[in-house]
């Protein structure tokens, strides 16, 4: 099968910022011998360099649909990751420390676009039921919104226990619920996908119809209750403009102290 | 580059978020429109022959341009070579604007900016952090001009 290798290789050495970067060693396939290796996470794609420096990975893990485990291997702070399928490779990974090895099985565990979209859906849901609650008058939702009660999740104890997500989200076949949102429109920069029509601006999609059904009572207490269109454009345009800001910041910083 | 390749067939094997047959053409030299079953799961576009299990390819949707070209016609091209596009003919307007807004849309990036966007919303709405309950508030992903370690 092919793959857009020089975009993926692309991907992987752009500054865009990486969800998480390090020496692990990786077990080899045939020979058990362990490699030292450079490993960058972007999203839920795991690329690996044979030095910090090289200008290509190696090669890259998809993540999508992999659990993380701690594993038994003579190996100090080793963990694995794992496919489900009878002939699925398994990948063992050794940090060089504790921390190392908890911050990596953390961060990987959560990689997958699943479990982005999870967490999206979630707050989409707790920002309808905000507005809709706003919308129909309840003077302002200030703590928990209506009727979602947070699962009682304790803090991470060990990694291997990581805190989930109310399980009982449906998986789609259809289009995912988030693509219906409208009004997202992406910070003006130049990653990502920013395809615009041939006028040469961003398309709005219109608003879905349940939103129009709400009714349109303005929320009280001063929150911003969407209206239409206008309302929710004028909040991402402002937040648009703050993630510009944020992002130069970050850039600025990194390239400030160094000599 | 190395891969895990029996995972990606796995996947490929996933419901799709949208799947059609549309006419697709690579930008290799010489190549032509020819009708193919284009399938999106999560951030990966695959594309098979119409008779076929496995996917002749699949492309990665991340640093991607989605244009609307000429009448029913889009392409994909991937920022660091914008002028190395993959053509899709669809059948119709309607479906051709369909796939252009779930290609914008399918990226892990763009998924994570909405992310962050109702976070921000949220928190805004509440003074409490909605990530808070799930123990992931510090996660790097999450937050805004996440830092290289």
């Amino acid at each position: 099968m092919k793959l857009n290798e020089r975009s993926l290789a692309f991907y992987a050495t752009c500054d865009s910022p990486a969800d998480n970067a390090g020496f692990l060693y990786k077990r080899g396939e045939r020979h058990t011998a362990y490699h030292r290796r450079w490993f960058v996470l972007k999203g839920n794609m795991l690329f690996y360099f044979e030095e910090r420096e090289s200008r290509e990975p190696v090669g890259v893990i998809v993540l999508e649909g992999c659990n993380v485990e701690l594993c038994d291997s003579a190996e100090e702070f080793a963990f694995a990751i794992r496919f489900g399928g009878a002939k699925s490779r398994t990948y063992v990974l050794a940090a060089e420390s504790q921390a190392a090895m908890e911050s990596w099985v953390k961060s990987l565990s959560r990689a997958s676009f699943d479990y982005m979209r999870l967490v999206v859906r979630e707050l989409e849901k707790q920002l309808e039921e905000m507005r809709w609650g706003l919308a129909a008058g309840c003077g302002g939702c200030q703590g928990q919104p209506g009727s979602w009660k947070p699962k009682p999740l304790g803090p991470e104890q060990s990694p291997e226990r990581l805190p989930a997500l109310p399980a009982s989200l449906p998986k789609e076949n259809g289009c995912a619920v988030w693509n219906n949102v409208p009004g997202i429109q992406r910070p003006p920069d130049t990653s990502g996908c920013d395809g615009q029509d041939s006028e040469g601006h961003p398309q709005l999609p219109p608003l879905p119809l349940r939103r129009k059904a709400s009714g349109s009572e303005p929320g009280g207490a001063g929150a911003a209750a969407p209206q239409g269109p206008s309302t929710f454009c004028q909040l991402h345009e402002r937040y648009g403009r703050e993630v510009t800001r944020l992002r130069q910041h970050w850039q600025d910083r990194r390239r400030g102290p160094r000599p | 580059m190395r891969y895990n390749e029996r995972e990606l067939l796995c996947l490929a094997r996933q419901p799709a978020e949208k799947a059609a047959e549309i006419l697709m053409r690579v930008p290799k030299k010489g190549s032509v429109l020819k009708k193919r079953l284009v399938k999106l799961v999560v951030n990966f576009l695959f594309y098979f022959r119409t008779d076929e299990a496995e996917p002749i390819g699949a492309l990665l949707l991340e640093h991607c341009r989605i244009t609307k070209e000429e009448e029913n016609v889009f392409s994909i091209s991937f920022i660091e070579e914008p002028e190395r596009k993959y053509c899709f003919e669809c059948a119709s307007e309607e479906q051709c604007q369909e796939w252009v807004e779930a290609l914008k849309r399918a990226s892990y990036e763009f998924m994570r900016r909405t992310l962050i966007f109702y976070r921000n919303e949220i928190q805004k709405m509440t003074g409490k952090d909605p990530l808070e309950q799930f123990g992931i508030s510090e996660e790097a992903r999450f937050q805004l001009g996440t830092h290289k370690q």
